[in-house]
Order: structure tokens, then sequence, then C-alpha cells
């Protein structure tokens, strides 16, 4: 008998961070110590926020232009699809951004890090994405941060990005990094996720033909989100 | 058949995320006036030493009054949508970590065959120090039909099994507390 109700895939097996992982040391004393429980999808699972009507506020997409004046940093223009695994395109949905500035400061008074703020950059954004399931930002590119999860240790310079898709079950929440970046080798929390193939998603591309000449350089990044498991779902 | 895409794995939101995420209206789900009985949810969220976290999210989806979500793949052609009602909510730990949501108590909603589900909101879990989310619900002491819920029923330990059951704690008031680790460690979700 067909399911009444279509489930999403499940994830692969090493595609995504486990929960405890004692190299990022918070992992310790907040990952679950039970076993998860197995739950097939219902309609609570495969439904979810939708943001059709606009409740979720205007977009803010270009975070160079919140204040008086420029922020200090490299221009960026960031820009990608959201897509499901099959690559439909997710439209209508919530795209969320937030960063730190080029000093590798955020906003944010718990943030203690011995580096400037810059009146002219908060360093949150939010879109919708279109037909295509596209999303564009222009912001500038953050700094690395030290962190003291071990001694010495530095966060890659990333991007914070949160997402909704189609279902509860498929909204993520996640972190752009930056070709070439060699704090990528040290940083446990890009290191989690045990598959390389997925974990390099999490690396934007550097693309030429998205660079705006004498202005800013461009990165493409796609965020791929859990796709329907069985029969093809269509929600007009 | 095309090639599957790898889904992007999840990353840490990490202690700042309120610069992005934070918004304090979003945990009044009631701030339209929709139908429903006013319920609050309130709770803590404690690491595996008993210490709050200061640095939780979380989100809630559920079902209005009618038992009918805000979305296109729920089609209960006999409940009406309430368009004061979208059925999501947010809110994020304070420095003790204490958190407050506002809400309508949610219909009870159809579950597979012909189960039907206790009224419950579902819940994603963020925080510094996990990697990813975790999926959870909230259910109500008061329902009589959590003794047939699919979920619940699911659950063989008992005090699992309460960990997902928000207790009455005065008049429209419900407790739940999130407990990461140990003796009381809230029952998380593999969906």
């Amino acid at each position: 008998m067909a399911d009444e109700f279509p489930s999403y895939a499940r994830h692969r097996d090493g595609g995504q961070p486990p929960y405890l992982y004692p190299d990022y040391a918070s992992t310790v004393k907040r990952a679950p110590t039970r076993k998860l429980i197995p739950f097939e999808h219902t309609l609570s699972e495969i439904t979810g926020p939708s943001f059709t009507s606009g409740w979720a506020g205007p977009a803010a997409i270009d975070l160079t232009k919140q204040h008086k004046g420029e922020p200090l940093g490299e221009r960026i223009i960031v820009t990608g699809r959201i897509l499901d695994e099959d690559a439909r395109p997710i439209r209508n949905t919530l795209v969320e951004l937030w960063q730190c500035n080029a000093a590798g400061r955020y906003h944010h008074p718990v943030d203690q890090h011995d580096a400037p703020l810059d009146p002219n950059f908060t360093g949150a954004g939010q879109a919708i994405t279109d037909d295509d399931g596209r999303y564009r930002f222009v912001t500038i590119k953050p700094g690395a941060y030290p962190w003291r999860n071990s001694p010495n240790a530095w966060r890659p310079a990333h991007l914070h990005f949160g997402v909704f898709g189609g279902g509860f079950v498929t909204r993520l929440i996640t972190q752009m990094y930056f070709p070439g970046d060699p704090l990528l080798y040290y940083d446990p929390i890009y290191r989690s996720t045990a598959d390389e193939a997925a974990r390099v998603r999490l690396i934007a591309d550097y693309d030429p033909q998205l660079s705006e000449p004498e202005w800013a350089l461009g990165y493409a990044f796609d965020m791929v989100l859990r796709g329907r498991d069985a029969t093809p779902f269509e929600v007009a | 058949m095309a090639a599957k895409l790898i889904p992007t794995p999840g990353q840490t939101v990490g202690p700042f995320f309120a610069l992005g995420l934070d918004r304090p209206e979003w945990a009044d789900m009631t701030r339209h006036n929709p139908a429903g009985e006013r319920v609050v949810i309130e709770g803590r969220v404690l690491d595996g030493d008993g210490a709050p976290v200061p640095d939780a999210l979380i989100e809630l989806w559920q079902a209005n009054a009618a038992g009918r979500y805000d979305h296109l793949a729920d089609a209960q052609a006999d409940k009406q949508i309430d368009p004061n009602f979208h059925g999501y909510g947010r809110v994020a730990t304070d420095a003790e970590g204490r958190f407050a949501v506002k809400t309508i108590k949610p219909g009870p909603v159809p579950g597979r065959g012909n189960a039907l589900q206790a009224p419950h909101i579902n819940v994603a879990f963020f925080a510094r120090g996990l990697l990813r989310q975790l999926h959870t619900r909230i259910y109500f002491a008061d329902e009589p039909t959590n003794a047939s819920d699919p979920l619940l029923s699911r659950i063989e330990d008992a005090g699992a099994r309460n960990t997902l059951i928000a207790r009455k704690d005065g008049p429209g008031v419900y407790r739940f507390d999130f407990v990461l680790q140990g003796r009381n460690e809230t029952a998380f979700l593999d969906i």
C-alpha cells in the first residue's frame, strides 16, 4: 500500500554531523545520550512554515547598505539556489543570514573578541527565494576569529545561513565557508561531517562570472535540502 | 533516474545566532489574534551538568485550533485554515536558560492509517554545541487522547515518554523543560 503521507528521505550515514563530536568540546555536555526515537513522517513533519504572504518581513539582501556609511572589508556577492535532492528548486522560502564583520567581531554583546566593531555593519539579512529557488546577498567577507574550543583555535571565515524548505523536517541551519581557507583543516565544526562529498558542500565556489568589475567578488553557494522519499509529491 | 544531489550538512548556530535569528515577536504566536485556547509554554534548557543553556533556540510548528496546518500539503477539507495563525514560532533562551512562548492549543491531527495524533507542537531545537538541530514534540498533560497517540505509544519507557508531556503549571500555563542529558533527558526524535 502506498503511503498516505509522502515522507522526506532520511539522511545518509556520515552525510550530517553527529551530535557528539568531542573535538568540538561543547558537544560533550549537550549531545543527547539516549537513542533517538525513530518515527515515520506524518502531516506534522511534512508540513512547515511558508513565507509567501510576506509575514517574515521585508527582504534585507544588501548588508553593506544598512547604515550611513559603507562597512570596512572586502565586498562580496553571495548567491545560489535552494534545491532538494532531486534538484527541484525550493521557491518562496526564507533564507536568513548572519555573520561577523571583516575584523572577526559579531555585533552581539556576548562577543568580546578584541577586534573592532564596525559602526556601519550589523551583519544580518534575509531573502525569499525566487521561482528558481535563488537568493542573492551583498555583504562583506567576514574575518576569522579565535574561540576557546582548544588553545589557539580559530574559526575559518564563515556565513551562517538558515533555510526552511518544504516541511518542518527539511529545516537547515548551516555555515558557508570560503575556498582555500587554511583554517578549514583545523576546524572541528567543519570537519564534523564524516562524508567528504557532503562536507565540501559547505564551501562556496569563487565564480568570476558573479564578480562585478571594480566592485565586488562573487561566490556561488547552493544549499540542498532533504528530498522526497517515495512517490513525487508536487506542492503547487 | 538522475543521481540525487547530496544534502548540505547542518552546522551549529553558535553563540551569536540572536544577531540573525532572534525575533522576539515570533515568540507570541497569538499576536494576530487566532481562534483557540490561549496557552503559555515555559521552561528551561539544561545541559549535562544541569547548568542552564543560555544560547538555545526553540522553533515551534503546529496546527491551528481546528487541527489543520497552514500548508498546502494539509488538504483536510473539513477543517478551516485560520488566517490569523501561521503555526510557526521561535524563542531563544535567556541568560538563565529560560524561555516562554505564547500560542494556542492545537487541535488533534491525523496520523498514519486511521490513527489520530493527540494535540502537539513540533519542535526543532538548536544550540551552541549542537552541530545540527534536534527534533521533539510538546504534548499537553490534560489531553485524554495522549493515551492513544502513535508517537507516545511508541515510547516504552514511561519516564522518557513523560519528558514529551508539558505539565499544567497554573491557569493556561504549561511547563516543558529541555534536558539535554541525564536522568530526565528529553526524548528526541529520529525523523
